[in-house]
Formats: C-alpha cells, sequence, structure tokens
C-alpha cells in the first residue's frame, strides 16, 4: 500500500528525477568525452531544459507527495521554473567563460554539481517538512561550496569556498538546533503537523521564539540578509562569475521560497475565517514578521551604504544583490498574498537584470582580465553593444521606469502601502535613491569618461551579443508589458493546503 | 546518593536538554574562539549533535513517533558529508595559503 503510493506520486516527481539522471549522464559524459567540454554542456542544458519542461506541465497541480514531505503547487512550480530558467542562463554563460573554460578536464563536475546544485533548489521550493527543507538546503550548499572554490588553483577562488563552508555550516547547524526545538515543541516535522499541533495548544511563547529565530538565521544565510551576510562580498568576489551569479539569483531565489512557505504554513490561524480574502494573521499573534521586519530595514540599508565604496564590481554587485534581497524582504513580512505575488513578479524581474549585470562584467572580464571598475572606463566608446545593455541593467537594478526594476518595485512598494507600513516604504524609497549613487557612477565610468590610453575596442562574439540581447530585451519588455507576470504571480501564491 | 542512581536510571527529558544545550554553547564557543579552521569545523559538529540529541529526546519523551531518530541519522549523514567537504576545501587552502588559520587568509578584502 504505502510502496503503491509511493510510486503513484513518482509522476509528480518527474522534473527532480530528470536532473538526478542528468547528474549521472553528465558524469559519464565527462569521463567518455575528457577533452571536449561541449558535450556536457550541451548535456546540462538538454537535461535542465528537459527538467523545465515537466515542471511546466505541473502546473495547475497541487499535491503533496512523499507522504508530506513535498509538495507540488503553484507556488513551488513558479519556483521551480524560475531556478530552471537561472540555470540554463548559467550553463550558457559557463560555454563562454574563460575563467571557467581554462579546466576542459573538470567541466563534467562543474556541470554535474550545477546540476545538484538546480535539484536541491527544486528540493527547496516544495518542502513542506523540516527534514526535506534541511536536507534540501544542505544539498543546495554542499554542492555551491565546491563550485565557490572551482578554480582551485585560484588562492581568492580557495577562500571564497572556505569563507563559505565556515559560515553555511555554522547557520546550518544552528538552525538544525532551532529545528530540533520546534519539533520538540509541536511533536511533528511535517508543516501542517506543526501548524494543527501549535493550534491546538499553545507552546511557551518564549521557546517558539528562540526557535524561530535560530531558524531565521538559517534562512538569512540563504539570501544574505544582513546580519548574516559576511559571506557574500568574500565569495561573491572569490567564485567564478559565472557561479556569483547563480548564486545571487537561484539561490536567493530558492531561500525565499523555503522562508515564505515555512512561515506562512506553520504559523497561519486557520481558526478565523472573517478575514479579507489574501490576508491572513499569524497564530496567537506570534509576531515573526517583526523579526524579518528588522532583518528587513538593516539589510536594505547596510547593502546599499556599503555598496557606494566598492571598486570591484563583483564585490558592488554583491552589496546590491544584499540590498535586493532588503527589498524582498519588505514583502514577506506584510502577511498578505499581495505581498508574497511582489517578491515573486520582483524574482522575476530580478532574474534578467541581475544576471545581464554579472554577464556584462564576466565579458569586460573576459577581454581586460579585470573586474575592476577602472576597466569600465570609455566603455561606451569601446564597445556600445556592452555598454548600453549594461545602462539598461543597471537603471533597471535602479528601479527606474520604462525597465523591468521599476515594475518590480513598484508593485512591491504598493503592496507595502496597501497593508499600511509606510514608515517600511519610505525606508524601501530613500534606499533607493542611495543605490541611484553607486548604478549611476559605474553608467559614469562607462560614457563619461574617455580611454586615455587609447584602449583598444572590446570585440564581442556574435553569440555573446545573442546571451546579451536575451537578458536585455525581457529586461526592457518586462518594463511595458507586465501583464501577464503579474498574472502568473498572482496564480502562483497559492500553497498546498491552504485557501 | 540514591537520587543520583535514581537519576542516573531513569533521566527525563529535561537533563538530556540541559546536556543538549550545553553542547550547542560549546560548539558556539568554539566556533567563536578558535582560530583554526579544523577547531572550528569541530565545533559545528558538537552544535549538530547538540540538535540530534534534542530529536533523539523529543522523540523518545514528546511524541510516540520514530520521526525524531530518523532525523538524527540523516543530520548524522549530513554531518559526514560536510565533514568530507570542509576538508577538501581546508586541504586546497593549506596548499595555496600554507595555513588553516582562519585569520591569516584574508586575501579578499573587507
Amino acid at each position: 500500500m504505502f510502496v503503491q503510493q509511493i510510486i503513484q506520486n513518482l509522476i509528480h516527481f518527474l522534473p527532480e528525477m530528470v536532473l538526478t539522471a542528468t547528474f549521472c549522464i553528465a558524469i559519464l559524459a565527462g569521463l567518455i568525452f575528457r577533452n571536449n567540454s561541449k558535450v556536457v554542456g550541451w548535456v546540462a542544458f538538454i537535461g535542465v531544459m528537459t527538467a523545465l519542461l515537466f515542471v511546466i506541465n505541473q502546473s495547475g497541480t497541487s499535491e503533496e507527495i512523499f507522504s508530506g514531505m513535498i509538495a507540488v503547487d503553484p507556488f513551488a512550480v513558479f519556483f521551480k521554473s524560475l531556478t530552471a530558467i537561472c540555470a540554463l542562463i548559467i550553463i550558457l554563460f559557463s560555454a563562454y567563460s574563460v575563467e571557467v573554460q581554462t579546466t576542459v578536464k573538470r567541466m563534467a563536475e562543474y556541470y554535474a554539481l550545477l546540476i545538484t546544485m538546480t535539484l536541491g533548489m527544486f528540493l527547496m521550493a516544495g518542502a513542506t517538512n523540516l527534514l526535506m527543507m534541511v536536507l534540501a538546503m544542505e544539498l543546495t550548499s554542499y554542492s555551491s561550496y565546491i563550485l565557490a572554490g572551482y578554480t582551485k588553483e585560484a588562492s581568492d577562488s580557495s577562500e571564497a569556498s572556505l569563507k563559505y563552508i565556515i559560515y553555511g555550516a555554522v547557520s546550518s547547524g544552528v538552525m538544525l538546533y532551532g529545528v530540533s526545538i520546534l519539533f520538540g515543541l509541536s511533536g511533528a516535522m511535517n508543516y501542517s503537523g506543526i501548524n494543527r499541533a501549535l493550534t491546538l495548544s499553545a507552546p511557551n511563547y518564549y521557546a517558539l521564539l528562540i526557535a524561530t529565530i535560530f531558524i531565521v538565521v538559517g534562512f538569512g544565510y540563504k539570501i544574505s540578509a544582513v546580519p548574516f551576510h559576511f559571506w557574500t562580498p568574500d565569495v561573491y568576489e572569490g567564485a567564478p562569475i559565472t557561479i556569483t551569479a547563480f548564486l545571487s539569483v537561484a539561490s536567493k531565489a530558492a531561500g525565499f521560497a523555503m522562508m515564505m512557505r515555512f512561515f506562512k504554513v506553520i504559523f497561519i490561524d486557520t481558526t478565523i475565517l472573517a478575514l479579507p480574502s489574501g490576508v491572513w494573521i499569524s497564530l496567537y499573534h506570534f509576531e515573526w514578521n517583526k523579526l524579518l521586519v528588522i532583518l528587513s530595514v538593516l539589510t536594505m540599508t547596510l547593502g546599499n551604504l556599503v555598496a557606494v565604496w566598492q571598486d570591484n564590481l563583483k564585490r558592488l554587485l554583491a552589496y546590491s544583490s544584499i540590498a535586493h534581497a532588503g527589498y524582498m524582504l519588505m514583502g514577506v513580512v506584510l502577511l498578505s498574498d499581495k505581498g508574497v505575488a511582489a517578491v515573486l513578479i520582483y524574482f522575476v524581474m530580478y532574474l534578467f537584470m541581475n544576471l545581464g549585470a554579472f554577464y556584462v562584467v564576466m565579458l569586460v572580464a573576459n577581454k581586460t582580465g579585470s573586474e575592476d571598475i577602472s576597466a569600465f572606463r570609455g566603455l561606451g566608446y569601446r564597445s556600445p553593444i556592452i555598454s548600453v545593455a549594461m545602462a539598461i541593467f543597471l537603471v533597471s537594478l535602479t528601479g527606474l521606469p520604462p525597465t523591468a526594476g521599476f515594475i518590480g518595485k513598484f508593485y512591491l512598494f504598493s503592496a507595502v502601502l496597501d497593508a499600511r507600513w509606510i514608515w517600511l516604504a519610505v525606508v524601501g524609497a530613500v534606499n533607493s535613491v542611495i543605490s541611484l549613487y553607486y548604478y549611476a557612477r559605474v553608467l559614469r565610468y562607462m560614457f563619461l569618461r574617455d580611454a586615455k590610453d587609447n584602449l583598444e575596442n572590446l570585440h564581442i562574439l556574435r553569440i555573446e551579443a545573442l546571451i546579451l540581447l536575451v537578458l536585455a530585451i525581457p529586461t526592457l519588455i518586462f518594463g511595458l508589458y507586465f501583464a501577464p507576470i503579474v498574472d502568473l504571480a498572482n496564480a502562483s501564491v497559492q500553497m498546498f493546503g491552504l485557501h | 546518593m540514591q537520587d543520583l542512581i535514581n537519576f542516573l536510571q531513569h533521566p527525563g527529558l529535561t537533563h538530556f536538554l540541559i546536556l543538549s544545550g550545553l553542547l550547542f554553547s560549546f560548539g558556539i564557543f568554539a566556533i567563536l574562539t578558535r582560530r583554526n579552521a579544523i577547531m572550528v569545523l569541530m565545533g559545528v559538529e558538537l552544535v549538530l549533535n547538540a540538535a540530534n540529541i534534542n530529536f533523539v529526546a523529543f522523540s523518545r519523551y514528546v511524541t510516540t513517533s520514530l520521526d525524531g531518530h530518523v532525523v538524527a541519522i540523516f543530520v548524522i549523514i549530513l554531518a559526514a558529508a560536510e565533514a568530507a567537504i570542509a576538508l577538501a576545501i581546508i586541504l586546497n587552502i593549506y596548499q595555496n595559503f600554507n595555513t588553516v588559520n582562519v585569520d591569516e587568509i584574508n586575501k579578499l578584502k573587507d
């Protein structure tokens, strides 16, 4: 009976199974085609593409599989698609990254680990059990520890991986301790089971608070929220750019998915029915959202203020991505579907603009060997295509119309204002203004500073220009025609077991 | 004396929680004070094992299910995998920096 149920559930587990198979095939392909990294790249690309198709095929289902371990619902499908698209773009990046491609013999490991990371994020998006949540998070983390130090000859890269694993191990250890306390308070590992137990009898308030704080340490590390962000700048600077880009978008998205599901499903008060639709309140007014508000304000303020002083562009984008995590946290604390939908919209926009910015940094680093802001001096004359694309991404990251970033911020701030968190919206707006300074500084280097020593023009391959367009066009289009994204996000806030 | 024997024969949930709390604190203390990367990792192991004691104790005293025991087994596997990766990374660090002191490994600027 039990076995039969598991076999029936496998149909909902196809994307993850495809990724697992791709992992094995990638390693085998790497053994067979030792001196040709292209084959493994194609295997990885096709595998993730197939997984993406299976994920899209899942849209509309709302099931809980493997005795409540994983949910397959619109919310999970949204984040899985986002992760898969991000992984596809990163595989494309990797194929043209000088830094990564110098190690042809080890490319199979690289792609295989990229796929396990994607698999971990898929599981994070669907996890509805504390054990599954921890396992999925660790699967993602372990792969990323290794990938951060992938170019193992470079000491920067190895330093990045050491810092990553130490911070990661400590925060996941603390999170696990919090999970154990939560398990003790409720006697269940399943999210809905915990919710039922907490509804029936109120546990000790302080014990619950401590458990939640410990668990937030783990979430905060994953989404690089202040004060758990210390690893972010160093890891982003030291790791290969492709991995940095992947960590800054997909890893963060998976972390947010896991966090939103955790807080909503566990702490929602299901006994109160007389609420306007799309709004919920927390069990016996346990104010976990106050905790996250503090994180949100700290995260965006510190991220933006420190970014102002950065000269290394990878480091600058690291702090900018910390700041963006702060903006998105604003959507999580509102206890409304509108806030959650705003976060989802923001992530779609963030995917294109942030990957785009990292891709430009990678292109410039490929040609000039430097990630410093001075490498961008006079880029507007040396390579108009790259610099116009970079300008689009930076304007979008600032959140100015008519780009995608504006739409993301617009929905986020209107959700915050709707929930009457006016001071929070003001803090967010002030932060956006600060961010304009450092984004505009890069623009100034590109267009207003002439190349002094007659630096030669940068030539880019046709395929590189194509990838650039693939990222720049959505960044512009979603700024003008965003209705489908908004509809998709509104349909995707649905989590299994909640109405 | 009789009390002590009685307590040793029938430990309660509180005793296990105190033990795990102590272990957790020692772990965090080791992480914060030790400068050798391997010592820091040993601190992390203490933290993970503190969580494990909690899981098993809660499973025994709070619920009737075996959930906690199963989780503890998974955590042991996680800890092993983590140690394997961490030691590989530390070995790599040693080749590049000739030290495993986390304070000296600071080439990336703050």
